[in-house]
Parts: structure tokens; C-alpha cells; sequence
């Protein structure tokens, strides 16, 4: 994976490396810069570059937080989940919904330091 | 428009298949308002099914074999006289008069009277003990007869007669065919084939005596005697404790006849093309009927005469009938017999080319013209699967090919050659159950369908005994073909083959992973179709836990957290309660547990309880307490066997014939955990009324006084289908094996998400084929599927015991992996008593500050 330059003002760690499950997402909770908290879908796809993904966990198409527990599909060459609920598709690179472009979820930096998994999560 | 007029007496005599055919064609048609009707019924019922009557012996009862209904005929607003044979009609007056002394006039009369069986004057034939097979009375005598006795004679060797002998075989006595000439079934089957036929009988146990005729019947001690003609070859005699005559049958034409209407040589009543008879007030229809001096014993030319009758009737001319084509197939003690045209190939100059298969039992001919151009006729005994195919060349003068033994020899590459669909006439009758034409097909393919069950929802095409799935298959891959659709039937873009290819491909190669699967076989990193499709075809295979560290990422929504996701993100739990049965106990288990998370409870259909509203992070809590109180995953997420609900049964029921529910508990044992292309549901009533309601599932088992009737492919739900009886009468043993061998071959050659029923749509050769595979073994490959299933069986883990005992499992449950807090945003009201998700608009009142 390519090296990303951490600092800790602007990332901060929210889980280890063994907290995530291959080839799957899990849910993480992050305080948001107004101190109110979000729940982060954080996918782990070894050997796809970049391997860590994180989105908004929360599908609004839905109204629930599901987006980690969605399965994660190839779908013309990019990689998607597909949401547990309605099937919608987001893709892990960017949120963007495939059938619905007014639909998205927030996208983050996400990286390693070490055994750390660190996010990076916008102001405002 | 219809104009009101005085409406016209219609008198129909006779309410046979054939009368009532016309009368219930004729309720559907405005000009029913034009006619004035009374039926007369020799009979103490209306018609009912006569081609199926056997079936009343094997335990149709008479309301199942019913076709018309007293009620029906009074909604028509028809006059049906029951019981009330006509004895004269007066053409001068135009009356017809009954046995009881009822005189009405008509305008018009339809005679369908249908036939008599012909018994031959050997003397002693009045004896009590002999008897005819033609009405549900005759049958009820019979069996009568037959008990406390051990014989029965059949004479008469014909398709009516060996039916006959089936019943004789099924009542119990050792059963015996007489037949005068020198084969079975003489009028359809040529020499070889009826020499074929006699040997497979035989091996059924059925004693055939062939050119063998009965010179007297005399009672000897309480027994009938037979006494065989000198020159008879074998037994001079034979001591039997019935007879059944079945040489035949004759036209009912005693009461035309003292009418003066016009009669063939032989009998008959004459009519023309318009089903008139000599007298233009009156029409004959059906086995009564003889047109060209030829009496149509078949019910489906009976029909055809129906329609045409009252066609002409109301006005329409041009309808008429002009011959049939009397082609059969059919089942005869379970061997199979076909025969077209010209079966004895009697036209001037016609060839013949034979195939026997004396180990496997099979005879086919074909009866070609001089040139070899043209099929005149065939004879197929003890396989017709190339039936259809013969007799789409037959009936619609196709050339055949130029080496037209290929169509009976059996393919060298295992496949027969199958006949271009483009070689057929629009007018080619493709489904002959429901009379849809390829045109019709053609059409239905032109409007939209995209796919051979497009075709079947639109047409009803091959929706009957399935027999023309293949021949339907062709002609809509080639209207698709042409249409420039391409068909693709690959599983998605990852993988290029079937679910059916791609099982056979992990099974040879004994592959376990997806990613070894990928490496080798496809492409891309897989999708939500070929992901959970593969961990379906590993588990199915191999068995293991699905939440197994390569498994993990393969499962979709339900079977990744082994519960049912409901709109808000929480889960519901369903235990497996098997059969249904549940002791007081358990239930208190599962209200406490209930309570205790604050779920809501429902009673699903399957027999189970239901409990909603889990969080991610409680399932594993959950599932420690039920599983503490003995319970089992229920499976009520997965891909897999789901429920088998029972009645009560003969335990507790007085109606009950067999023990339902131990049979239920004992199948549900053994096929919990089995993962498959779709779900299964399986029921089991302890009697013929069903109350498990067996006839919509996957799997129905329905109990009998001997043993079980096995139902497959039924569904209930958006598309429900009546399950298929496919097994009568088999013990437990059988039970369980039969349901091994269809299970896994379901689970074999299904396509992804296609449950029982629509598999079976799609199924080549239909219901006959699947019976072949699983019961004849015909494929040689029930020992492989019965010992997959056993190995399923033997490998069975309790999914949530295994995952609340395995740390690493369980850390998948969290909510969140970086804290133990709750997810805030799931929010419950009360409604009922219960908790329910709270709705968008509840959360804003909420979260509002008071």
C-alpha cells in the first residue's frame, strides 16, 4: 500500500488491524469535530489498491445503519457493497450510489499506522 | 349482439366426458341465453372422469375423479335428470321420453350416449361374479368381488383391458390377461412391440395369455371356471374368483336405431361433418358417434365433436369435424407405450426401421413412406421420450432427415438429435394439454418473453404433464435466437458458467474456497450473485461452518449474522421448534428470553416463534440462553430447509392415519442445516385432509393407510403451485431415501434462487424425467446422492452453538469494534403491549428536547 503521512492532529486511530474482517466491513464509532459521534463502515479488501475503505455507515435509502454488514461486489470493475437492506450499491472508493446519483454517502481517508487503523474525518 | 327471442328446447342425452364437455362450452358462450336445456343421465351422478377410473382403486375418491357438479349445472341454470335414462325419442312430436315416464319436447337434441363395453356370448358370461369396467358402480362391484378372493381374469388384452388388469393388481388377487388374439394392444402396437409389452407385463407379475379363447365359464365350488379352447396354446383352464370383460367397446346407439336414425353396418350413429345425424334436428357426439365409418374411442376427438356440434348449433358452419388423429401415449402398469398413425404400417409400399433393446426392455419403430421421406407411423414401447418429436413429424408432414433411424437409436453422445424447431409449422401443435400452437409461441416471444418461463406464464405451454419442455425450449431459443437476443446463462460476469456447471466444478475438484475458486475458474474479485452462490454450493458439498474465516465475506445480508435483518437494521431470531412440537417449557424459554431483550413475538406459518427486534451485539446473548434451554438454530435466514410442519396426526387425531408428527421431527432432524439454491419447506399430514397443507411445499408427505404419498415442487407464496404427486404409498424407509435422492439433485442442478417449482418448470422431460432419475435411477446416480446427503446429515453443527463458542465469531457481532456503546439511533415505541421501530417521525419527538 502506498504510504500516507500521519499526523495525529488530523487522523486519529479508531480501531486495530485485527478488528477488521477480510473481504468485509465492520462498524466503528468516531466523536465528530462537534463532539457529536458517527458510526463508520470501514471495509478491508486485501490485495485491492487501496485496501481500506471507509464510508458513512449510515444508508439513507434505508434509514438505518447497515453499510458494514452489506457484502462486497465487484460490479463493472469497481468495487461496491451492496447495502443489507434494498441492495443499493456504493462505491467503497468515493460513496457514490451506482443506481441513484442523487444518492451518497460520505467517503474518508482511512490508513494504517502500524497495527492502527486511522481516519481521517473532515471539519463541519 | 344476441336479439331476445323465444328461446329453443335443447335436449341433451347422455352426461358422459363428451355431454359434458358440450354443456360446459356451452354455459361459457352468450347463446347459452338462446337455449332452453335438459340433460338426461342414465347414471346416478353427473359425468365424472372415466379416463382416469382406475385411480379410484389407488384411492381417488369419486369427488376427485368429479367433473361436473350438480350445484354447477343449477347455476347454469341446465336441467339435470339423474338417474333418468331417455327410452324413446318420437321424431314426429320431438319428445323424448325416460324410464320414468318424463316426456319433453326439443328442437334440438344432441345424442351422447356414449358406448357399452362389449361382452362376448360365451356361455356362463351372465355368471354374478363377471363384470364389466366402465362406471364407478361397476368398480364398486368389483372390489366387492375381490374380497376374500385371490384371483382375477381380465378378458381382453386391449389399453382398457390391461388398465383394467392394473386395478385387479392393485385390489390384490394375482392377475390374469385372456386375449384372443395373438398380442397385447393389437390395434396399436405392431407384433414386436405388443411381443415386448407381454414380456414387461409379465414381469410385473401379470400372467398374459395371448390367442386364448374362452369356450365356457362355469361355477365350481363358490370359483368361476374358464375353459380355453382346444387349439389355445398353454392352460386349458384356469379358476378364478372374477371376471372382467374388457374386449371392447360398442357404440350406445339402441335408442337412434329405434328413432330410424341412419346407423353404420357395424353400429354407430352416422353423422356427417357437422355432427348431424340422418335427422338434421338431431347430433351425435363422441363414442355414440361414427364418422367416416369410424367410431372415435379417444375423449379428446369426443371433445373436438363437442365443440363442432355446438358450434353449429350456434350457427357457425364452417366449424367441423373431419377425423382426429387417434396417436396415444401413455403409462400401462408403469411401462410406457406410445403409437402413431399408421402403427402397423399398412399403407401401400410403407418401410419399416426397428430398434429393440432386449436388456433394457425397449422396442421402437418407425413406419416410414417407400421413399423414406415421410413418417406414416411408429410404435415405442418401454421408452417414449421420442414421442413428441415422432409425432410433430407425423401430424405435420415434416421431411425427415436423411438418416431418420437416428431419431429411435439412441444418441452416441448421450443427446438425441433434436428436431428444428424451424422445421415446424406455425399451426404444429407444440403442448397438446393445453393446445398451444408454436405460433402461439412465437407470438408470446415476438410480445416480450424473454425466457422459457415468460413463455410458459403467457401460453401455459409445457404447464400440463411437461412432456414437451424440450421441443418448447427449441422453438423459443430460436424465436429468441432470430429476435437477435442473445441467451446467456452464465451465473454473472465473474464466472462464465452455470450454478449447475459450477457445482459440478467444485465437487470434481474438491475445491473449498472462493478464492481458489476465482483463481482458477473466473475473473474479478465476485459479486453479491456468484459470492453467496458459491458459499451455498461449499456448504451444500463440504459442510463447513458458514461463518468460517474464508466463508465469512461470501454471505449476503441474513446468513452474515445467521438472523433476519428487519427495516431498521435489528434482527429476528427463530429457533427451530421441529414438527411443530413444543413443550410447555420451551415456550415459557421463549417468552423469558422475549421479555428479557424486550422483543416483539409473532407466530410465523412455519410453526415457530419469532422473536424481533434483536440488536447485532445481542444475538450472541440470546443465543446462549436458548441454546442453554436445548434449542436449535432455526435456519429461518438461510438458503436451507426452513420448516416442517405436521398435524397432529393419528396420535391425538380421530382421523389421523399415521404418526405425522414423529414423521416430521424425524425429517426435519435430518435435513436441518442442508444448504440449498433456494429455501424449503416441507409439511406432513397424518391423513387425506391435509391440514399440514403438504400440496403447497417443496417437499409434501401426505399419510395413507398403507404408508406415505410424497408431493414435490409445490410453493405457496407470490407464485403458489400445487405440488406433484410423485410417490404412493411407500413406507418410511422409501420415504426418507425418495427425499435424499430429490433433495440433492435439486440441490445439484437448480440454477441460484430457483425454488422446487420453478426448477421443476424448467426440468427437461418434466415430472416423468425427474422420476426416472430419482426412483428408476435411470442417470445411475441415487447411490452418489444418497450418500452426499447422508454426509450433509452426519456433518451437521448447530451454526449458533458453534459461533457462541468461538471468540473470534463472536467478535463479529459487535456493533462497534472500537466501543461497547449501543447504536443510538435504533429507537423502539410500543404498540400493542410489544416494542416496534419507531417511525421517522416518532425519532424527531424523541430526540426533542421536552
Amino acid at each position: 500500500m502506498t504510504q500516507v503521512a500521519i499526523t495525529h492532529t488530523q487522523w486519529q486511530p479508531i480501531c486495530q488491524r485485527s478488528d477488521l474482517v477480510a473481504d468485509s466491513g465492520v462498524c466503528a464509532l468516531v466523536g465528530g469535530a462537534s463532539g457529536a459521534s458517527k458510526s463508520i463502515a470501514l471495509f478491508f479488501i486485501p490485495g485491492a489498491e487501496p485496501q481500506l475503505y471507509a464510508l458513512d455507515n449510515w444508508d439513507p435509502v434505508a434509514g438505518a445503519g447497515v453499510i458494514a454488514r452489506g457484502i462486497v461486489a465487484e460490479i463493472d470493475g469497481e468495487l461496491t457493497v451492496s447495502s443489507p437492506l434494498y441492495k443499493h450499491h456504493f462505491r467503497l472508493g468515493d460513496g457514490a450510489c451506482i443506481e441513484d446519483e442523487a444518492v451518497q454517502l460520505a467517503s474518508y481517508p482511512v490508513a494504517l499506522d502500524g497495527d492502527t487503523v486511522c481516519i481521517a474525518i473532515d471539519e463541519g | 349482439m344476441i336479439e331476445p327471442r323465444v328461446k329453443q328446447k335443447l335436449i341433451v342425452i347422455g352426461n358422459g366426458m363428451v355431454g359434458h364437455h358440450f354443456l360446459e362450452q356451452l354455459a361459457a358462450r352468450p347463446e347459452k341465453e338462446l337455449f332452453d336445456v335438459t340433460v338426461f343421465c342414465a347414471e346416478p351422478r353427473p359425468a365424472y372422469d372415466r379416463v382416469h377410473l382406475s385411480e379410484y382403486f389407488a384411492g381417488r375418491t369419486i369427488d376427485d375423479l368429479a367433473m361436473g357438479k350438480v350445484e354447477q349445472y343449477r347455476d347454469w341454470g341446465f336441467e339435470l335428470l339423474l338417474n333418468d335414462t331417455a327410452v324413446e325419442i318420437d321424431r314426429d312430436k320431438k319428445t323424448v321420453t325416460s324410464a320414468s315416464g318424463t316426456v319433453k319436447n326439443y328442437d334440438r337434441l344432441v345424442l351422447a350416449t356414449g358406448s357399452y363395453p362389449f361382452v362376448p356370448p360365451i356361455p356362463g358370461h351372465e355368471h354374478e361374479k363377471c363384470f364389466v369396467y366402465r362406471t364407478i358402480e361397476d368398480l364398486d362391484a368389483i372390489r366387492a368381488a375381490s374380497e376374500g378372493g385371490t384371483v382375477g381374469v381380465v378378458v381382453g388384452g386391449g389399453l382398457l383391458g390391461l388398465e383394467a388388469a392394473n386395478a385387479l393388481k392393485e385390489l390384490g388377487l394375482e392377475a390374469h390377461v385372456v386375449e384372443f388374439a395373438p398380442g397385447l394392444m393389437s390395434v396399436q402396437l405392431d407384433g414386436g412391440g405388443s411381443e415386448l409389452l407381454k414380456n414387461k407385463i409379465e414381469d410385473l407379475g401379470v400372467t398374459v395369455h395371448t390367442s386364448t379363447a374362452t369356450e365356457l365359464i362355469e361355477e365350481v365350488d363358490g370359483r368361476l371356471r374358464m375353459r380355453f379352447q382346444g387349439e389355445s396354446k398353454g392352460e386349458r383352464e384356469l379358476l378364478t374368483d372374477l371376471i372382467v370383460f374388457s374386449a371392447g367397446i360398442r357404440p350406445e346407439d339402441k335408442l337412434a336405431k329405434s328413432a330410424g336414425l341412419q346407423l353404420g353396418e357395424r353400429g354407430g350413429i352416422a353423422v356427417d361433418e357437422s355432427c348431424r345425424t340422418s335427422d338434421e334436428y338431431i347430433f351425435a357426439i363422441g363414442e355414440c358417434a361414427l364418422y367416416n365409418n369410424f367410431v372415435y374411442g379417444l375423449v379428446a376427438p369426443g371433445y373436438t365433436m363437442a365443440r363442432t356440434a355446438l358450434a353449429q348449433l350456434c350457427g357457425e358452419t364452417s366449424e367441423v369435424f373431419t377425423g382426429a388423429d387417434m396417436s396415444t401415449k401413455l403409462k400401462l402398469l408403469g411401462v410406457q407405450v406410445g403409437s402413431i398413425g399408421d402403427a402397423h404400417g399398412r399403407a401401400e409400399g410403407a418401410a419399416a426401421i426397428t430398434f429393440v433393446d432386449e436388456q433394457s426392455g425397449v422396442y421402437k419403430r418407425m413406419i416410414t413412406d417407400a421413399e423414406g421421406k415421410k413418417l406414416l407411423g411408429a410404435v415405442l414401447v418401454g421408452d417414449t421420450d421420442d414421442y413428441d418429436q415422432l409425432l410433430q413429424y407425423h401430424l405435420n408432414d415434416i421431411d425427415l432427415p436423411e438418416h431418420p433411424e437416428q431419431l429411435i437409436l439412441p444418441a452416441a453422445d448421450g443427446a438425441a438429435p433434436a428436431l428444428g424447431a424451424g422445421a415446424l409449422p406455425a399451426t404444429a401443435t407444440i403442448c397438446s394439454c393445453h393446445n398451444v400452437s408454436k405460433g402461439q409461441i412465437v407470438d408470446a416471444v415476438a410480445g416480450g418473453c424473454c425466457s422459457l418461463a415468460d413463455v410458459k406464464d403467457a401460453t401455459k405451454a409445457s404447464t400440463g404433464c411437461g412432456g414437451c419442455a424440450a421441443l418448447l425450449k427449441n422453438v423459443v431459443d430460436e424465436e429468441l435466437a432470430a429476435l437477435g437476443v442473445e441467451v446467456n446463462n452464465h451465473l454473472c460476469t465473474h464466472f462464465p458458467f452455470t450454478r449447475q456447471e459450477l457445482f459440478h466444478i467444485v465437487q470434481v475438484e474438491e475445491i473449498k474456497t472462493f478464492d481458489a475458486l476465482l483463481q482458477k475458474h473466473g475473473s474479478g474479485r465476485g459479486c453479491e450473485i456468484c459470492k453467496p452462490t458459491a458459499a451455498s454450493i461449499f456448504a451444500s458439498l463440504w459442510n463447513e461452518h458458514i461463518l468460517k474465516k474464508p466463508h465469512v465475506g461470501l454471505q449476503d445480508t441474513n446468513d452474515t449474522f445467521m438472523a433476519n435483518m428487519q427495516k431498521n437494521g435489528t434482527y429476528s431470531v427463530v429457533p427451530r421448534v421441529p414438527g411443530g412440537e413444543i413443550s410447555p417449557d420451551k415456550l415459557i424459554v421463549l417468552g423469558q428470553v422475549a421479555k428479557k431483550y424486550n422483543l416483539y413475538t409473532k407466530i410465523t406459518g412455519g410453526q415457530r416463534v419469532d422473536l424481533f427486534g434483536a440488536r447485532l451485539e445481542q444475538l450472541p446473548l440470546i443465543w446462549g440462553e436458548l441454546i442453554d434451554a436445548g434449542f436449535e438454530t432455526g435456519h429461518a435466514y438461510g438458503k436451507s430447509l426452513r420448516t416442517v410442519k405436521s398435524c397432529v396426526g393419528s396420535t391425538w387425531c380421530r382421523f389421523g392415519v399415521q404418526d405425522s408428527v414423529k414423521m416430521a421431527l424425524d425429517i426435519e432432524n435430518r435435513y436441518k442445516g442442508l444448504r440449498s439454491p433456494h429455501k424449503i419447506k416441507m409439511a406432513v399430514s397424518g391423513c387425506t385432509r391435509e391440514c399440514a397443507e403438504a400440496q403447497s411445499k417443496d417437499v409434501g408427505v401426505i399419510a395413507t393407510e398403507k404408508g406415505w404419498n410424497l408431493f414435490v415442487c409445490g410453493n405457496g407464496g407470490m407464485r403458489p403451485r400445487h405440488a406433484d404427486l410423485f410417490a404412493t404409498d411407500i413406507d418410511d424407509e422409501t420415504l426418507v431415501k425418495t427425499i435424499d435422492r430429490f433433495l440433492m439433485f435439486y440441490v445439484r442442478t437448480a440454477d441460484k434462487l430457483q425454488r422446487t417449482s420453478v426448477w421443476l418448470e424448467n426440468l427437461e422431460g418434466g415430472l416423468d424425467y425427474l422420476r426416472e432419475v430419482i426412483v428408476d435411477d435411470k442417470l445411475g446416480i441415487c447411490d452418489e446422492l444418497e450418500a452426499q446427503m447422508a454426509n450433509v446429515v452426519g456433518t451437521y453443527q448447530c451454526e449458533w452453538k458453534t459461533a457462541i463458542n468461538d471468540p473470534e465469531m463472536v467478535k463479529r457481532f459487535r456493533q462497534f469494534v472500537n466501543t461497547d456503546e449501543p447504536d443510538e439511533k435504533i429507537v423502539f415505541v410500543e404498540e400493542r403491549g410489544q416494542p416496534r421501530p419507531a417511525r421517522n417521525e416518532e425519532i424527531v419527538k424523541i430526540a426533542e428536547p421536552a
